[in-house]
């Protein structure tokens, strides 16, 4: 325990976020088990069952979902990955001054032109 | 936190036994607790403002019974809803469904730990602020869709994948949009975003009036980060009216509020984004906050920040009681053919801007006027 305690670097500035998060889900599990301890519990066979607003439900919710949600996530994945780009960019902005002006519109350039196909073909809209 | 372990260990003669470690520690839970006590209590009072804000402007009187005028009724419903059975439906994922609300709830909270609260009030000033807030944000997605799809009902499931796309869509405006602050200061820190609004100015130091773009730009934030909060005219992963409450509708009791109270956590931590970022924050007007004595500096520009964030949580709770709900073509053609281009162009105007005019802003360059 000592030995772990002094490789622990305690003022690393993620200890506290670490801290932190713990308490938060310390907290909410023990909500949880207090709500347990308290609260009634009673077996009923339509309580338990899935609401469909009164109606008998007529088959499980694991139904084939909309492609159009997959479309949305890959296009997701690549304009967030663009602003992940851009962050680095921003903080030194003043340092790499035009240069670094002129190369983020060429990056920013070639992605619009694949925000522009992506809605010529059809991609963003939702019908 | 270690050097504030130090100083109080100095301070204290008893302690003088105590390891550094243990010492910081305890800090570090003292302060995670007071942020979450704080973040409970923000979140329980929310809902009672939320409510009262909703019955003035629908002309009608809103909860009035638990208390004198109802102040109370946020208690009652929280001690309501650890009463409750939890119960978990037959046919769900046991194992997903009890972990959902726990993601949903941590990570809401999480975004609590860089928001700053005042000259020295931060728990934890990252060097990459911005970027972690953004990170933690999207552990909702995560929370959201499990809890959509663990539930094994038709309508959670809409909810769930209507949410996750809504949220990651809005994302990208919402990260787009809060560039033009880092490239002013120059780090992604908030601490160190909020003091280069600094100066005497007073207001006129803030993003928000340093060029036409940044203005434009805190517009833009607003209103992806209404529809990435799951505010009301983009509330459609809840939509009551269509979808009877959307991925959390089998939940009951406490795990039902923690969905609850993320939803007025996200709202906290965007006014509190919007305050750091473009309304300068804990700045307060024609005084330095650095400069006062501790104790008071960190108390006045714990005020102001307070004061800010809660007017925007106002506004926020103004726009989603007075504008209806929008389609989902709608939802989707706002984010990705309007406010994502829009906030590219915007990006483009504050770099030129900044690099035209070395980095100056219009109140700067109207000062510079007058000697």
């Amino acid at each position: 325990m000592a030995g772990f305690i002094e490789t622990v670097r305690f003022s690393d500035p993620y200890f506290p976020i670490f801290v932190l998060l713990v308490i938060a889900l310390v907290t909410a599990v023990g909500m949880v088990f207090l709500s347990q301890a308290t609260g009634p519990r009673k077996y009923d066979k339509i309580k338990y069952s899935v609401y469909e607003c009164g109606v008998d439900p007529l088959a499980p919710a694991s139904e084939r979902v909309s492609v159009k949600f997959y479309l949305i996530a890959i296009l997701f994945i690549l304009f967030d990955l663009e602003a992940t780009f851009l962050y680095p960019w921003a903080v030194l902005f003043r340092s790499l001054g035009l240069f670094g002006f002129i190369e983020m519109i060429i990056f920013v350039g070639i992605l619009m032109v694949g925000l522009v196909y992506a809605w010529k073909k059809g991609a963003l809209e939702w019908q | 936190m270690e050097a504030l372990a130090i100083s109080l260990i100095k301070a204290v003669p008893f302690l003088g036994a105590v390891p550094v470690w243990a010492v910081a520690l305890v800090l570090m839970v003292a302060v995670a607790a007071v942020v979450l006590a704080f973040a409970l209590t923000f979140e329980g009072v929310g809902s009672l403002v939320l409510r009262k804000v909703a019955g003035d402007i629908q002309v009608r009187i809103g909860p009035n019974r638990v208390g004198p005028n109802g102040v109370l009724q946020f208690l009652a419903d929280g001690v309501k809803l650890i009463l409750k059975e939890d119960l978990t439906p037959a046919s769900a994922d046991r194992p997903l469904f009890k972990m959902a609300p726990y993601f949903v709830f941590v990570g809401s909270f999480a975004g609590f730990v860089v928001v700053p609260f005042g000259v020295g009030l931060i728990a934890a000033d990252l060097n990459i602020g911005v970027y972690y807030v953004m990170a933690v944000s999207s552990l909702v997605v995560i929370g959201i869709l499990l809890a959509g799809w663990s539930s094994n009902n038709k309508w959670a499931l809409l909810g769930g994948m209507r949410g996750a796309a809504q949220i990651i869509s809005y994302e990208i405006p919402v990260g787009l949009a809060l560039i033009p602050a880092v490239m002013i200061a120059g780090s992604l820190s908030l601490q160190d975003i909020v003091r280069s609004q600094g100066g005497l100015w007073g207001i006129f130091g803030w993003n928000l009036f340093h060029n036409p773009f940044t203005f434009f730009s805190f517009f833009l934030y607003f209103t992806a980060a209404q529809a990435e909060t799951n505010q009301t005219p983009f509330d459609l992963p809840e939509a009551e009216s269509e979808l009877v409450s959307g991925y959390n509708v089998e939940y009951s009791g406490i795990r039902f509020g923690y969905f609850f109270l993320a939803e007025f956590g996200d709202m906290f931590v965007v006014a509190a984004l919007t305050t750091a970022l473009f309304l300068g924050g804990w700045n307060i007007p024609f005084f330095h906050a650095e400069t006062l004595p501790w104790i008071w500096g960190n108390l006045l520009s714990l005020g102001v920040f307070l004061g800010k964030a809660f007017t925007i949580v106002l506004i926020m709770m103004w726009v989603r009681w007075t504008l209806p709900r929008i389609r989902v073509d709608q939802l989707m053609r706002l984010s990705w053919k309007y406010l994502i281009p829009l906030t590219f162009f915007n990006l483009l105007g504050v770099s030129l801007w900044l690099l035209v005019f070395n980095g100056k802003g219009i109140p700067a360059m109207i000062a510079s006027l007058f000697g």
